[in-house]
């Protein structure tokens, strides 16, 4: 069989084999043992054709409702932002996405440079000193923050806010069960983070406070006020933001957050079912040492040219093995470098107005829905997220807003018991007035529907 | 390459010029002073730059000139499998259905989705010879400490709290040792013998009852097949230990021999390796993680099922080990490893690794007589040079490294496995023809003679590259980690 990406020859095969000095390929393996030799082949779908396949990998791609063909009014993390085209021109140039971690610096200038720049924007944008080359996904990067503080301070708790994203309150305790740290969630108040309620918790075991700036329900905390607190108990403060909303918003690092983190999906990278995205890990000058992964830092040649190397590799895995600060070896590059073209092209003064449009839009649902009736379950400034009360089955109601072309919210039962029959709004500045409108109308009808059924 | 310095994007900007397309806000303007409150409005504009959509492209074309990928040429980087990266892979995953779509809508509008996942996994189950797949973890070292993960929970579950330790070769990848200190055991190191094997009598010496596993690569970093496989099966069995295959090197095994049917009890795969990802420039990968019965109720939730009325995420998981990461896991590249599996069917993937071996054989018989071969027998898909020869000659491995740049190539992996001295660890994949392997060969051929003769030209490379070798001590004693536009950036 011949296959368009093995060059094999049957001469090459030939004259390979009187080179080695065997008769067959199968003698290559013969180190196998009898026992465990896998015979014949895998019992998997036959080849297909190029156009076969792409083909049948479109169909199915067509069974998913994807929010090009519907508006989208679901974030929860994940959102349909603005994608500058010219992102996926620039991660397309094979030089990138062919080449693996750039260890020979000579011949990786442009993955080093690229990088270097994504750390410096990262550190901008979340007014911290420094950032890394990116980490798998905000999640992850909240739980290695966890780590860090935890190693940092010696202390063997976290307090996580029930304000941050659940499924990221999920890793955080999968990654400190390893450890064997406590990880205790701080309540709720009107959909922030329980001050009081803080105050009475943070202790001297705490390794950190992990806040969520703006929260999971859009809501923005208030930084100064926690800062304190966690400080004056001699732990970490580790803010977790979506960096989109820090182009309007005081950024963490004003407020003294020792850790910042998060996810540049916002930043030119698509929702992709939930990955790959692209997490992030900002620090204080102090903590310079303790990151996980990789830092691109800036040197010269014995020429004085500036160059970029991988350096303080001696945190990393490959060089201290056990004793390093994460496992982590693989991060999610590519996509580092898509967030850096989406932030350059939005630039200093977009990203200040796509955060402001942002805010403006999501106001303008919140006023829409007020005006329909709706009960806002958490008042204040939002940011993309609104939780509104619906008094009917989520699930339900999505299915109708599907049938009108939309894509409805979260149902916020599914990770809270005492917001049943609530439903996460979130709006970007993808969402145009008219589709803001239908939306509004379209649940208050769905409402109405359900309660007169119920009457 | 471009001799030229190219600016940092920063250096660009110009006041007023703008690079983006947003529309005109349609919904009235809010005040964010009242709205927020003046301490959380941001004063200051992050320092972004302020360049044109044509800088842009501009700028990150002249960086791709200045790096080098598998598509610019030969990247025989040890361990890394830096095969040809198939661009219908690229084409699939950008499909709209599959971009851009939420990880959080409802079951019923993604169907596509989870029927590729699903026959993923099927595939992988295949392939691997497990049980069940997870593809929650991101990347490698993700899938190893997940694994390791459900290791711990299982001896939990049987009251076996004192087995803290997991056992690691002397060549094994850094990540294996990291990965059990995250999942919070200690690691003990067993030696390999003089055939670069693990040693039989260490790994008894070193097992017990606080043995969690031994967490081995078959074949190793040397590219040697572990033979005594079932042996150290049954050592770490005997004890009540797990076994954990690294799946960096599946490359060299597909269709010969399967893990699960080696003894492992776990396995994490690299789907940026094996499965053509691609690597991205340190990533975005995929690490699934594969188990043998005994280990899925401990599998990372939610795990994807398939019922009469079609998938679904299955949540109620009591005795999983939690979630690893959010949503589940790298979608868009396990939709690339997807349609590389179905491209290349069974047949095809039988070839990879005979092909991969063919290659790998085939280079280290013609280098052999020029450079030291430490463990001289078959390899498997890559083989470990050792540089010591040319060592004495005042020539380091590093050197060569920086020789073959001069050349176009990317070079080998270098001092690693850290059992060979100067080690160079050579992986060609099945994608390369004999011709490239053969003018490769021709150059570090070459670069031993240049040891011999002229080793100044070896010990100054590279000559050709845009930049020369960089000072990393300076880098790492006074870091300068990021661009900062007050001082400037010297």
């Amino acid at each position: 069989m011949k296959h368009r990406y093995l060059p094999m020859t049957s001469q090459d095969e030939k004259d390979m084999l009187e080179t080695i000095g065997v008769q067959s390929i199968d003698e290559l393996f013969s180190d196998i043992p009898e026992k465990v030799r896998f015979k014949g082949e895998y019992n998997i779908k036959p080849a297909k054709s190029e156009s076969a396949l792409t083909k049948e990998l479109a169909q199915l791609a067509g069974k998913n409702a994807d929010s090009v063909r519907y508006a989208s009014f679901l974030g929860a993390g994940v959102y349909d932002h603005y994608k500058p085209i010219i992102v996926d021109h620039v991660i397309s140039r094979s030089e990138f996405y062919t080449a693996y971690t750039p260890y020979q610096p000579e011949i990786s200038q442009g993955e080093l440079q690229a990088i270097f720049e994504f750390q410096t924007m990262i550190a901008e944008i979340t007014g911290m000193d420094i950032a890394n080359s990116s980490m798998y996904d905000g999640g992850t990067a909240l739980a290695e923050a966890g780590m860090l503080a935890a190693g940092q301070t010696r202390r063997k708790k976290i307090l996580v806010s029930r304000a941050v994203h659940p499924e990221s309150r999920d890793v955080v305790r999968t990654y400190a069960l390893g450890q064997s740290i406590d990880v205790v969630e701080i309540p709720l108040k009107d959909g922030r983070t329980d001050i009081g309620a803080l105050k009475e918790m943070v202790d001297e075991n705490t390794a950190t406070v992990m806040i969520q700036y703006p929260n999971f329900f859009g809501q923005v905390e208030d930084l100064k006020e926690i800062e304190p607190i966690v400080h004056g108990a001699g732990a970490l403060f580790t803010v977790s933001s979506n960096p989109l909303a820090l182009g309007a918003l005081t950024p963490p690092g004003k407020f003294g957050a020792d850790i910042t983190v998060g996810d540049a999906q916002p930043f030119g990278i698509p929702e992709a079912f939930g990955g790959p995205h692209c997490g992030y890990f900002a620090v204080t000058q102090k903590l310079m040492r303790k990151v996980p992964g990789r830092l691109v830092g800036e040197t010269t040649d014995d020429e004085g040219r500036r160059g970029f190397v991988l350096t303080l590799q001696a945190r990393e895995q490959h060089i201290r093995r056990d004793k390093a600060t994460s496992n982590i070896c693989s991060n999610q590059a590519l996509n580092a470098l898509a967030a850096s073209v989406a932030m350059t092209a939005l630039g200093k003064e977009g990203t200040k107005e796509i955060a402001v449009q942002n805010i403006a839009k999501t106001h303008y649902m919140k006023q829409q829905l007020k005006k329909s009736g709706f009960e806002i379950a958490f008042d204040g400034a939002h940011f993309n997220e609104i939780a509104v009360k619906v008094d009917s089955s989520v699930k339900e109601l999505n299915a109708a807003l599907f049938e009108k072309g939309m894509i409805g919210g979260y149902d916020l039962g599914l990770s809270y018991d005492e917001l049943q029959g609530h439903m996460l709004i979130a709006v970007t500045e993808q969402r145009s007035k008219e589709e803001i409108d239908a939306f509004v109308q379209e649940i208050d009808a769905f409402v109405r529907e359900t309660e007169a059924s119920h009457a | 390459m471009h001799k030229d310095n190219q600016p940092l994007i920063f250096e660009m900007t110009k006041q007023g010029r703008v690079g983006y397309s947003l529309p005109e806000l349609d919904v009235p303007e809010v005040d964010l002073n009242e709205l927020l409150g003046q301490e959380l409005v941001r004063e200051e504009f992050a320092e972004l730059p302020e360049v044109s959509e044509l800088d842009i492209m501009r700028h990150y074309t002249a960086l791709s000139k200045r790096n080098h990928g598998v598509d610019s040429g030969f990247y025989p980087l040890g361990s890394c499998t830096m095969k040809y990266n198939p661009k219908i892979n690229e084409s699939v995953a950008r499909f709209s259905g599959f971009a851009n779509i939420h990880p959080l809508q409802e079951e019923s509008t993604v169907q596509g989705a989870m029927e590729l996942m699903y026959d993923l996994q099927e595939h992988l189950k295949e392939i691997t010879g497990m049980d069940e797949v997870t593809l929650q973890p991101a990347a490698g070292a993700h899938g190893e400490w997940t694994g390791l993960m459900m290791i711990r929970a299982f001896h939990e579950a049987n009251g076996d709290f004192n087995r803290t330790k997991v056992i690691v070769p002397d060549s094994a990848h850094g990540t294996n040792p990291a990965s059990a200190t995250v999942a919070g055991f200690e690691t003990v190191t067993v030696k390999s013998n003089e055939h670069g094997l693990v040693d039989l009598e260490d790994l008894k010496r070193v097992v017990g009852d606080d043995t969690a596993a031994l967490m081995l690569t078959n074949p190793n970093t040397l590219g040697l097949f572990e033979e005594d496989i079932l042996e150290m099966a049954s050592i770490i069995h005997k004890v009540g230990g797990k076994l954990y295959y690294d799946g960096a090197n599946l490359n060299a095994v597909m269709s010969k021999a399967r893990p699960g049917d080696m003894g492992f009890d776990v396995v994490h795969l690299n789907l940026h390796k094996t499965f053509t990802g691609p690597h991205g420039g340190g990533g975005p990968g995929s690490g699934p993680v594969g188990v043998n019965a005994d280990l899925i109720p401990y599998l990372p939730k939610p795990i994807l099922i398939k019922t009469d009325e079609g998938f679904t995420f299955d949540y109620d998981r009591p005795e999983s080990i939690g979630r690893v990461k959010p949503f589940y896991g790298n979608f868009g590249i396990n939709v690339r490893a997807y349609t590389y599996i179905r491209t290349m069917g069974p047949d095809g993937l039988k070839k990879v690794t005979e092909y991969a071996v063919l290659n790998a054989n085939y280079m280290m018989r013609r280098l052999a007589p020029h450079f030291d071969l430490p463990y001289d027998r078959h390899c498997k898909h890559e083989f470990v040079l050792s540089g010591r020869r040319q060592k004495k000659l005042g020539v380091r491995t590093l050197d060569m490294a920086k020789r073959l740049l001069d050349f176009g190539y990317h070079p080998p992996t270098i001092y690693f496995p850290l059992n060979v001295e100067e080690g160079m660890m050579i992986e060609p994949t099945e994608t390369e023809s004999k011709e490239t392997l053969d003018n490769f060969i021709d150059a570090m051929i070459q670069i031993a003679r240049e040891v011999e003769e002229n080793p100044e030209i070896v010990q100054n490379a590279p000559h050709t590259t845009v930049i020369n070798r960089l000072d990393e001590t300076k880098a790492a004693r006074k870091p300068v980690l990021r661009y900062q536009k007050t001082t400037g950036s010297e």
